[in-house]
């Protein structure tokens, strides 16, 4: 069955951030925004929580650390130790810039790949477009019907779009998506 | 940070935010402008410059790939190496080449921690400069190898000698793993920083095989905010990793040399004046480029005067830096009491046979970025394209005078001798020039040199500002107006 919105444009991001703002208070619930840049008081706006990423950060760069040291310590002392310039085998000091730089390769690689899977991105993932020119210059505020029924006592879309347009948005139109 | 206030009669008006956000764009663009301002380069036909450029830098490129061929099929000895020299340009070129992507990575990590906007519309091109300048560097260490097919030795990988693995101790094994690392981050950091841009180039595309080489390439994003605001996390997070990662990686090119006993190497001071080193260089490059590019591609709007202004003050910063690590090297030669450590620094490289490269690397290096105290020059494009070019210049010769002056006279007389490169040592340094600019210039055809999304945030700010000012302002007016009756009644 397909999910059927509401999309209010904007030109302006201040006018977007009334409007979503506006919508919150009537005790509804944003689908989504966008926009084609990040807009700082929106996070806020829209209630979004603290996300969880740095923590991906966190166990990549503590997966390298350990790794690096690991297998540093595996090769030159288990595995096959050497003796060059008499230095011991379990030199760990001058393991540490491998580690160090293994650290920030996991910790990035990791992290970027949380991000990917997190927002669902994939090479060649069709683009679900709600609003048209959201990639240029148009802001969109994008409300779902299902959401609006949730929510015990909500008013119906006219008196949403009522207020839509109160804020300052240039078009408002339905629209169906799968 | 700026607060938004919606003007309502009923609330008191707020004090005005007397601080203007500084305006790193020129004019008024529209958000629809800024798109059409960037994409242009990519959408038309380039113009005769480009074609002139491009066909200078592709023959250097042709010319050093076939030297590199020669050099597989010969071996090293066509180079000017000998028994005293046994690094010479190769070693030079590449320390020169990373040091020059320190700049990029710099303006795209450390100053998004700082939150300077100016790094907004220079910061794409530095990033990709990066890339490529860390390209070039990697060619070298493996073309020097001997045996460039068994280049893949350098990593620890299971083999059938044991297996044996590589010596974790070694200053040349830490720079494979921090060269490596480098290319990796700051090449997922430059793609994920575009991944909106080519949605937008994505959905502007007429033609059926663009938009779908672009679908494939923006991962399906679609502008939401639910993804921005992660995506922005995420931009910081790595920022924070590529900062340290930046200072790491030309500190352990440097103790390829420090932990070596060769006066002239070893040395404490060599990685916070390789960084330093690293980052003058890399922003020298980043200055000639943009110079150009601004020009050529009538993007004066968006990487402006004052952007160069900024750049010059870091070079003046770095100069500075590089000059004292200079002195101090000199000084320690002169006060530690050793004989060869002396001989290096007092004998040969103020008056031995390479005395000339050591006068231009302290012509340029020490002495030009001086200039930059004065703010007429600062604003001159000439003098700060000069500038720029002679940094470069002086860079390469620094690493020259390190590496060649202090192998070329080291403990023994005996061992004494001298580098004279051969054609084919200028022509893969040439080679190498011609694949960072073909690079360069195939980037800035048929991708996005200017982080759209982020200067329309710097833009949409701004002007939301100015908006907010100016409806204070009406209210104000109105207020007053309205008290004013109310007095007359």
């Amino acid at each position: 069955m397909p999910r059927r919105f509401l999309v209010a444009y904007f030109r302006e991001e201040e006018s977007l951030l009334t409007a979503v703002r506006a919508v919150r208070a009537m005790g509804l619930k944003v689908y989504d925004v966008f926009a084609p840049y990040p807009i700082h008081q929106l996070s806020a706006a829209m209630g979004i929580r603290k996300s969880r990423l740095p923590l991906a950060t966190l166990f990549g760069a503590l997966t390298g650390l350990l790794v690096a040291i690991g297998f540093q310590f595996y090769a030159n002392v288990l595995d096959w130790p050497l003796n060059v310039g008499g230095k011991p085998d379990n030199s760990t000091l001058a393991f540490i810039p491998i580690t160090f730089e293994l650290t920030i390769l996991f910790g990035g690689l990791i992290t970027v790949a949380a991000l990917l899977l997190r927002t669902r991105l994939f090479p060649g993932k069709q683009e679900n477009l709600l609003a048209e020119g959201v990639t240029d210059d148009v802001f969109a505020l994008v409300l779902r019907r299902s959401d609006l029924r949730v929510v015990a006592g909500a008013p119906w879309p006219t008196d949403v779009r009522k207020v839509l347009d109160a804020c300052g948005a240039d078009d408002i139109c339905e629209t169906e998506s799968q | 940070m700026i607060t938004v206030w919606y003007p309502s009669r009923s609330q008191p008006a707020p004090e005005t935010p007397r601080l203007p956000l500084p305006r790193w764009v020129e004019g008024h663009p529209s958000l629809r402008e800024i798109t059409d301002d960037v994409l242009r380069p990519m959408e038309g036909l380039p113009g005769r410059a480009w074609w002139i450029c491009f066909a200078l830098s592709a023959a250097a490129l042709t010319m050093g790939l076939s030297m590199i061929g020669y050099l597989f099929y010969k071996g090293i000895g066509i180079w000017g190496e000998n028994n005293s020299v046994g690094w010479a340009f190769d070693i030079t070129n590449f320390v020169f080449w990373v040091g020059i992507g320190h700049a990029g990575t710099l303006i795209s990590a450390i100053l998004l921690l700082f939150q300077q906007q100016w790094r907004t519309s220079i910061n794409r091109s530095a990033e990709a400069m990066t890339i490529f300048a860390v390209m070039c560097a990697g060619l070298f260490p493996a073309i020097h190898v001997g045996r460039p097919w068994l280049a893949f030795w350098l990593f620890p990988y299971p083999n059938q000698r044991g297996p044996l693995w590589v010596n974790f101790r070694s200053p040349l094994v830490w720079d494979v793993f921090a060269v490596s690392t480098y290319f990796t981050i700051s090449l997922v950091f430059w793609y994920l920083g575009m991944i909106p841009d080519l949605a937008t180039i994505r959905d502007r595309a007429t033609n059926r095989v663009r938009k779908l080489i672009f679908r494939v390439l923006s991962l399906g994003w679609n502008g939401s905010h639910r993804t921005w605001s992660r995506y922005e996390i995420v931009s910081l997070l790595l920022a924070g990793l590529a900062t340290p990662l930046v200072v790491s990686v030309h500190s352990v090119v440097s103790m390829d040399f420090a932990t070596a006993v060769l006066p002239g190497w070893h040395s404490t001071i060599f990685p916070p004046y390789f960084v330093a080193g690293a980052i003058y260089s890399g922003f020298g490059m980043v200055m000639t480029l943009l110079i150009i590019t601004r020009k050529t591609m009538n993007l004066e709007r968006y990487i402006t005067m004052r952007h160069l202004e900024a750049m010059s003050k870091v070079l003046l910063l770095t100069g500075s830096i590089v000059a004292y690590a200079y002195l101090t090297e000199f000084f320690s030669a002169w006060y530690g009491g050793n004989i060869y450590e002396r001989y290096t620094f007092l004998s040969n490289r103020l008056a031995g046979p390479y005395a000339w490269c050591f006068g231009i690397m302290v012509l340029c290096n020490a002495l030009t970025p001086q200039m930059f105290w004065f703010k007429q020059i600062r604003g001159s494009l000439a003098a700060l394209f000069v500038a720029s070019i002679l940094v470069n210049i002086g860079m390469w010769f620094e690493r020259f005078v390190i590496i060649v002056l202090s192998l070329h006279r080291a403990f023994l007389p005996s061992e004494w001798g001298m580098f004279i490169p051969t054609i084919y040592d200028v022509g893969i340094l040439i080679g190498s020039f011609g694949l960072f600019f073909t690079c360069f210039l195939i980037f800035i055809r048929v991708l996005p040199m200017i982080a759209m999304w982020e200067v329309k945030g710097l833009v949409g700010e701004h002007s939301a500002h100015h908006r907010l000012l100016s409806n204070m302002r009406t209210l104000r007016a109105d207020r007053e107006e309205e008290t004013r009756e109310a007095a007359c009644a």
